[in-house]
C-alpha cells in the first residue's frame, strides 16, 4: 500500500514536471483594433508581433507566449473593462498589457489589484495611472516627462508663452507641468485654452493665440490625425509668420504623421523620448527591421516603441521564472527592469513608482533627404515622471 | 400588430429561465450577461416609445448617460449604495425625460427626430464642459460602489452585478408588461396607429405620450444607473449618439413594438459582436454590417417577425 502510494506521488510529480516543459503564458492585449483611432492600436500590433517574430528563439524550451487580442473600439472603458473582466475570468490570462488611452487604462486598473494581475501599460500617459494599482507598470511615458523639461528649455529661450492643449487628462497634465517650470524658470503664460479631444477645427483657437502675440505656443493634443489638423490650422493662419513659435510635447509632430504635415512643421521644437530618426545602433535596427516587415512607407512612432519595450520587459519576466508567472514575482522582476538598448536609448522601471525612466530629446523638425525628421539636439538623462517627485506619489 | 395579451403565458418564463442556465452553464460569460441585462432594459425603455407609442427617437442616450452620470456622481460625492444610486437616477432621468418631452412631444416625425438628436448633443455637451462634476473626457473613474443591500459585494466574476441587473430587469419588465395591456397602453397605441380619431373619441394624446416618454426615460436612466454601477465608470460615451443607434438597431433586430423584442434583439447584437471581435478584433464590424443587412432584407419584423412567419407557416401545414 506505502509502495502504491509512494508511486502515485512520483507519477504526479512526473506529470508536474511534463506540464512545465510545455509552458504556454497567456497574455490579454486591450488594444484599440476598429473605429476611428485604430491606426494607434496599429502601431501597436504591428511592434508586438515584430517583436514575436524576432524573438522567438529567446524563450526556453517548451514555454510559448500565447496573445489574445481585444478589442476596445477607441475611448470606450465599460468595454475596456468589461474585456479585461473577460481575459482575467474566462481566458485566466497571466497578464495584461495593451491600452492605448487613458481613461481605459483607468476603468481596469482596479481589477489588476482585485485579481492580482500584472498590468504592463503600453501607451495611456496619465501619469496618475501608475498609482491606481500596484500591479501596474509602465513602459510608454508620461506627459509630465515631456512637458515639465519642455517648460525648463523653453523659459531660457522665451519670455511669454500661449498655452493650448486638449480638455482631458493627459492634456491637463501636459499643461500644469509646462505651467510649473515655465514659471519657474522667469517665464509668463499669457493665456491658455483647452480645447474639446476630438476638435479637429482649430481656427478659432488659434485665432486668438495670434491676438495674445506670445513668443512661443505651446500645444498638447493627441498624435495622429489631430495634430496634423492643428499643423495645418497653424500653416493657414500665419502663426510662424507673426513670430509665434510652435513648441510641445512631441506627440505633435510624431515620425509617422509628419508626411501628411506639409511644410508647416519645420523649425517646430519638441520634447520626446523616442524620434524614428534617433541615430543610436538599436534604433536604426530597429526601424530597419520595421520597414523590412511592414514596407518602406511604414514609420514606427512612440506608441511602437511603447509596446515593443513592454514585450521586450515581458519576455524578459517570462524568462527569468521560466514560463511559470507569479503576479507578485513578475512585479518584482519589473520593479528595476533595465534595459540599456531599447531604441529610444537606456530605460528602466523605478522600482519606487513602477514608471519608465528614459532620456529626453529636444528635438527640431528638419528636412532630411527627401522627407521631414525629429532630428535629436540635445539629451537630458535619465527623467523619471516629475509629476510623482513633486507631489511624492507612489 | 401582435403583442402580449395580458395573461401570462408559459413561454413568457423562458427569458428569466435562460438567464438561470446562463449562469450554470457559462460563468465565466457572467459580465457579458449583466451587459446584456442592461441593453435588454434600455432597448425596453425605446421599445415603450417607439414600438409603442410610435415616438421615434435617436435622443434616448441622454437619458441613459444622465441617469449613468446621477448614480456616478451621487456614489463619488455622497452615498455609494446601489439601490439608492438606481432610484436616484431613475427620478432625475424621469425628470428630465418629462421636462424635455413637454417641448419636444408637441412635434411629430422629422421635426421630432431632430429634436431628440438635438437634446443629446446638449446634454453631452454639457457632461463634457462641467468638468469639475463629471471629470469631462476622463469620465469618473473607480466609483465607489456599495454591496446591493449591504450584503452583495460587486465581485470579479461578475455574480452580483448579473443577479442585481437580472433583478431590476425583472422589476422593469413587470411594469412595462402591466403598463403596455392597461387602458393606459391602448391609448398609446392608439395614438400611434391613428392619432386624429384618438383625438376626436376626446382622448388624451398629449398627456399619455408625455407619460410614456417620462417612463420610459426613466428606465433608460436606470440602465444608465447599472451600467455605472456594473462597471466603476460613468463617461462620455453613455451620452453618445452612437448608443442611441444601436439601441434603434437592437431593437429592430428583435422586433419592434411586441416587448419581448428587447429581450431577443439585445441578445444576439451583444453575443454576436463579443463572438465576431473575438475571432478578428479587426475586421468585426463587417460580420455585423452582413448580419443587420439580412436582417433587415429577410425578418422585416425583425427576429420575432421572422418567428411568427414560420410558426404560421407550420400552423398551416398541419391544418
Amino acid at each position: 500500500m506505502r509502495m502504491l502510494k509512494r508511486l502515485a506521488v512520483l507519477a504526479a510529480l512526473a506529470l508536474i514536471s511534463a506540464g512545465a516543459a510545455a509552458q504556454t503564458v497567456k497574455i490579454g492585449l486591450i488594444n484599440t483594433y476598429s473605429g476611428p483611432m485604430a491606426s494607434n492600436g496599429d502601431q501597436i500590433q504591428k511592434a508586438v508581433d515584430l517583436y514575436m517574430k524576432l524573438n522567438e528563439s529567446r524563450l526556453p524550451n517548451g514555454v510559448k507566449i500565447e496573445i489574445i487580442k481585444r478589442d476596445d473600439t477607441g475611448i470606450n472603458p465599460e468595454t475596456a473593462k468589461r474585456l479585461a473582466q473577460e481575459l482575467i475570468v474566462r481566458e485566466k490570462v497571466n497578464l495584461i498589457t495593451g491600452v492605448v488611452w487613458t481613461p481605459n487604462a483607468a476603468a481596469i486598473a482596479p481589477l489588476t489589484k482585485e485579481a492580482k494581475v500584472p498590468f504592463i501599460i503600453m501607451n495611456a500617459g496619465t501619469a496618475m495611472l501608475t498609482t491606481l494599482s500596484p500591479y501596474i507598470a509602465r513602459t510608454s511615458f508620461t506627459l509630465w516627462q515631456s512637458s515639465y523639461p519642455m517648460g525648463e528649455w523653453a523659459a531660457k529661450k522665451f519670455k511669454t508663452a500661449y498655452i493650448a492643449v486638449a480638455d482631458y487628462g493627459p492634456g491637463h497634465d501636459a499643461q500644469e507641468a509646462f505651467t510649473k517650470s515655465f514659471k519657474a524658470g522667469g517665464g509668463t503664460i499669457v493665456g491658455s485654452v483647452r480645447m474639446p479631444p476630438p476638435t479637429s477645427d482649430f481656427a478659432p483657437y488659434l485665432q486668438r493665440v495670434k491676438d495674445a502675440k506670445p513668443d512661443a505656443l505651446f500645444v498638447f493634443v493627441p498624435a495622429g490625425k489631430s495634430a496634423t489638423a492643428l499643423m495645418k490650422g497653424f500653416g493657414d493662419l500665419g502663426l510662424g509668420q507673426a513670430g509665434i513659435k510652435l513648441i510641445g510635447p512631441g506627440d505633435i509632430t510624431t515620425d509617422e504623421e509628419l508626411p501628411n504635415m506639409g511644410d508647416v512643421p519645420v523649425g517646430v521644437v519638441t520634447m520626446f523620448h523616442y524620434s524614428a530618426a534617433g541615430e543610436r545602433p538599436a534604433n536604426k535596427t530597429f526601424v530597419a527591421e520595421y520597414k523590412k516587415t511592414y514596407g518602406d512607407k511604414a514609420w514606427p512612432n512612440f506608441i511602437s516603441v511603447g509596446a515593443w519595450d513592454a514585450m521586450a520587459a515581458i519576455y524578459d519576466v517570462v524568462i527569468a521564472q521560466k514560463g511559470k508567472l507569479d503576479p507578485d514575482k513578475t512585479m518584482a522582476l519589473l520593479k528595476g527592469w533595465k534595459n540599456p538598448n531599447s531604441p529610444r536609448g537606456p530605460i528602466s522601471i523605478d522600482p519606487a513608482t513602477r514608471d519608465i525612466v528614459q532620456n529626453e530629446y529636444v528635438r527640431e523638425v528638419r528636412k532630411v533627404g527627401d522627407h521631414l525628421a525629429n532630428v535629436e539636439l540635445e539629451t537630458i538623462k535619465s527623467v523619471k515622471d516629475p509629476w510623482k517627485e513633486i507631489n511624492d506619489k507612489k | 400588430m401582435y403583442s402580449a395579451p395580458a395573461r401570462l403565458r408559459p413561454l413568457e418564463a423562458l427569458p428569466w429561465l435562460l438567464a438561470i442556465a446562463v449562469y450554470f452553464a457559462a460563468p465565466s460569460y457572467l459580465p457579458l450577461g449583466a451587459y446584456v441585462f442592461i441593453m435588454i432594459l434600455f432597448t425596453l425603455s425605446l421599445d415603450l416609445v417607439v414600438g409603442y407609442g410610435g415616438i421615434v427617437t435617436l435622443g434616448h442616450s441622454a437619458y441613459f448617460g444622465f441617469g449613468a452620470y446621477t448614480a456616478g456622481i451621487l456614489a463619488v460625492r455622497l452615498n455609494g449604495d446601489p439601490l439608492l444610486g438606481l432610484a436616484a437616477a431613475a427620478l432625475a432621468a424621469g425628470l428630465l425625460g418629462l421636462a424635455t418631452g413637454a417641448v419636444i412631444l408637441r412635434t411629430r416625425a422629422l421635426t421630432l427626430l431632430m429634436l431628440t438628436l438635438a437634446i443629446t448633443s446638449i446634454v453631452l455637451e454639457i457632461a463634457s464642459s462641467a468638468t469639475a462634476l463629471t471629470n469631462g473626457s476622463d469620465g469618473l473613474h473607480s466609483v465607489p460602489v456599495d454591496p446591493v443591500l449591504g450584503r452583495f459585494a460587486f465581485d470579479l466574476f461578475g455574480t452580483t452585478a448579473y443577479f442585481y441587473c437580472l433583478a431590476v430587469v425583472l422589476a422593469c419588465w413587470t411594469l412595462v408588461r402591466s403598463l403596455v395591456n392597461s387602458p393606459f397602453g391602448a391609448a398609446l397605441v392608439g395614438s400611434r396607429e391613428n392619432d386624429a380619431r384618438m383625438h376626436a373619441i376626446g382622448a388624451p394624446v398629449y398627456a399619455r405620450r408625455l407619460q410614456a416618454y417620462s417612463i420610459s426615460c426613466a428606465l433608460a436612466g436606470m440602465a444608465g444607473a447599472l451600467l455605472t454601477q456594473t462597471t466603476q465608470f460613468a463617461g462620455l460615451s453613455t451620452l453618445g449618439f452612437e448608443l442611441s443607434g444601436e439601441g434603434l438597431v437592437m431593437l429592430v433586430l428583435g422586433g419592434v413594438g411586441r416587448l419581448y423584442g428587447a429581450f431577443v434583439g439585445p441578445t444576439v447584437y451583444i453575443v454576436a459582436r463579443d463572438y465576431l471581435a473575438r475571432q478578428t478584433p479587426e475586421y468585426w464590424y463587417m460580420g455585423i454590417g452582413v448580419l443587420l443587412v439580412l436582417i433587415v432584407l429577410f425578418a422585416r419584423g425583425g427576429i420575432l417577425g421572422l418567428v411568427d412567419v414560420l410558426v404560421n407557416r407550420l400552423r398551416a401545414k398541419r391544418s
